[in-house]
């Protein structure tokens, strides 16, 4: 069983988030890692693959170099290998060049599952997969709560806006799992340094049969005409709780009569 | 300009969000606005979406399109956009819509903006507003090629009811194979009983940040305290500590009380459509970068193991006075 998981390179949580206002693109020069709503879908994938008794892992991803060093986190949790498609053509891929991108370098693995995360943190979209199955050619599983493999089929369960869904799909299928999956697992120190000698591969749009015109803006159907500030927030406050913040809401509320 | 509308149906009923964006696409001026409606058993569910500006609607019903799966409606989609020529599709968010979207995104190697709220016609251009960054910044987006896919963030569009008539058209269509390769083996439909959250005044919200399902005694007896519901995330409610009935956002509730605490929720887009019209927003998370404080009144960087506690005895104190 061959599980090939995608996983993407995203501004830390606490790096200070901003969109360059000359490219227009995210600015990604900050401290990056993993994707943390991917990391249940390498949580999962190991977990499969344990369960299962043997099969390989790989982490599959469009990004920078930089991608490379938050990949051996992965590695470290389990995973066997990872694949980075990196190319300065490729930057700035909105969702049908990414999905162009991906599929080709997931094309080249052959898997039997193909998972994804929940949304990447960075660009709320939760609808790659489905673009990426489409150029596949295979069955497609989004929201996956619960996911079980038996006899060559997965079944998932998923919430709806009407309640849950059990859905089946012959293998090879993609699945994007939803963060209440599981819990993922910390990397052990043998994992980390067992990590630093996994095989890392890294290949450019030319080794995937793409050129320029496929991917980045080149490639890209969507663009970004202009950056606006937010809309006025009314007044607001934020504190620091230092022993006293119980007292504080209390007056905050009391303050606006809602106590 | 020809918009084609993605009308989105759960058994005898449009959805609202559907009913929206198909309001928005007729002020955008096109004279000529299509819906779509793919399932089973469809025919009679049309016809609504004529009072809310359809012009025409088009009808795939058959038995193999009856479940809510994407990869048929993909089919349908491409089929009817290639020979109809529409150049702008719009997608009220759902579950099923984002992956028919984007799933049609490709097969059209079309361009899909997601998570807009807002669409408007500047310069004879359809731009797009996309907030972005957990909503700290908004972007104003176009398209380089037809057709134009957009994704509408839920409760973005109103639907007004404007009292015209559709005329209804059948489809012919063709599933791929791997279209039909997934399979809806179960379904459960809850439906909520007793007093539903949608009405309380007061919700006290649960999410992940508790760290186990015991501690949503701690979220009980604060709503209890406050004379208040019961809330949750979906992370929560799909990890089983929490009724599904008590979840709050895209695929749950939509809320509107006049206090809303969250007790360790990050605020997520997806649940933020469901409670951002609540008239008060106090949030209790240690992480201070947490995207609720971004569109909290009040926002508290702490442990809510301690805080809340404190705070519902603080507030029963003060009701008991
Ligand atoms: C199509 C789709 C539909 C969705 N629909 C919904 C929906 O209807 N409703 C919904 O809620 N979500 C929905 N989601 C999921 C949403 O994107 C988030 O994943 C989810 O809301 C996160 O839940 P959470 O805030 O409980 O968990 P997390 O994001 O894990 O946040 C937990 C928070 O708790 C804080 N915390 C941890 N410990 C403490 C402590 N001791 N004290 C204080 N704070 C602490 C952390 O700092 C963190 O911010 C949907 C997603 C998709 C893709
Ligand atoms: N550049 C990328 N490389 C690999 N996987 C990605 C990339 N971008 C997004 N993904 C995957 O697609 C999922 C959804 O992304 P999105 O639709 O952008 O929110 C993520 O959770 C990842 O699993």
């Amino acid at each position: 069983m061959k599980i090939a998981v995608c996983v993407k390179y995203v501004p830390e949580a606490n790096a200070p988030k901003r969109i360059d206002p000359e490219t227009k693109r995210l600015d990604r020069s900050v401290d990056g890692a993993l994707n943390p709503f991917d990391v249940h879908a390498v949580e999962e994938a190991l977990r499969i693959k344990e369960t299962s008794g043997d099969g390989e892992v790989v982490l599959v991803s469009l990004g920078t170099e930089r991608t490379l060093e938050a990949l051996r986190r992965a590695l470290a949790m389990g995973a066997d290998r990872s694949v980075l498609v990196a190319d300065d053509a490729a930057a700035g891929s909105d969702l049908v060049a990414t999905s162009r991108v991906l599929s080709r370098a997931l094309e080249r693995e052959q898997p039997d599952l193909v998972l994804f995360g929940q949304q990447a943190s960075d660009s709320d979209g939760a609808v790659l997969w489905a673009a990426v199955a489409d150029l596949l050619h295979m069955p497609l599983v989004s929201q996956a709560a619960e996911l079980a493999l038996t006899d060559g089929r997965a079944r998932a369960k998923r919430q709806t806006e009407f309640g849950y869904d059990v859905i089946e799909a012959p293998l090879p299928a993609v699945i994007a799992v939803s963060d209440a999956i599981n819990e993922p697992r910390y990397p052990s120190l043998k994992g980390i340094m067992g990590a630093k000698r996994k095989p890392q591969e890294t290949v450019s749009l030319t080794d995937l049969g793409l050129d320029g015109e496929d991917a980045g803006e080149a490639g890209s159907l969507t663009e970004v005409y202009a950056l606006l500030d937010p809309p006025a927030r009314g007044d607001s406050l934020k504190i620091e709780d230092t022993g006293d913040a119980a007292e504080q809401i209390v007056e905050f509320l009391a303050d606006r009569r809602l106590l | 300009m020809s918009i084609l509308v993605f009308l989105e149906h759960h058994g005898a009923d449009l959805q609202k969000g559907s009913l929206g964006a198909l309001t928005k696409a007729a002020s955008l001026g096109d004279p000529d606005v299509a819906g779509v409606v793919v399932g089973h058993s469809v025919r009679s569910v049309a016809p609504q979406a004529g009072k809310f500006g359809a012009s025409r609607v088009f009808v795939a019903d058959d038995p193999s399109l009856g479940p809510a799966l994407p990869q048929p409606r993909v089919d349908v989609l491409e089929r009817l956009i290639r020979q109809r020529g529409f150049d702008t599709v719009l997608f009220a968010a759902s579950v099923l819509a984002a992956d028919v979207a984007a799933g049609l995104a490709a097969r059209l190697g079309a361009g899909l903006n997601w998570d807009l709220t807002d669409l408007v016609r500047q310069e004879g251009r359809l731009v797009g507003t996309r907030p972005a960054l957990g909503d700290s910044v908004y972007v104003d987006v176009g398209w380089k090629s037809e057709p134009r896919l957009a994704l509408i963030r839920s409760g973005s569009f109103e639907a007004a009811a404007t009292g015209g008539q559709a005329e209804l058209e059948d489809l012919d269509f063709e599933l791929q194979e791997f279209s039909q390769a997934a399979t809806m083996v179960d379904q459960a439909h809850e439906e909520s009983e007793g007093p539903s959250i949608e009405d309380a005044d007061v919700i006290v919200a649960g999410g992940r940040g508790l760290g186990k399902p015991e501690s949503f005694a701690l979220v009980e007896e604060l709503a209890r305290a406050l004379g208040g519901a019961v809330g949750a995330t979906r992370a929560v409610v799909d990890a089983g500590w929490y009724p599904y009935a008590a979840q709050v956002g895209q695929t749950g509730k939509t809320v509107s009380p006049k206090l809303y605490i969250g007790c360790g929720i990050s605020g997520a887009i997806q649940h933020k459509v469901g409670m951002q019209s609540s008239s008060v927003i106090v949030a209790i998370n240690k992480d201070p970068n947490a995207p609720i404080f971004e569109y909290a009144d009040l926002g508290v960087v702490g442990d809510l193991h301690e805080i809340v506690p404190k705070l519902t005895q603080l507030v029963r104190a003060r009701k008991a006075r």
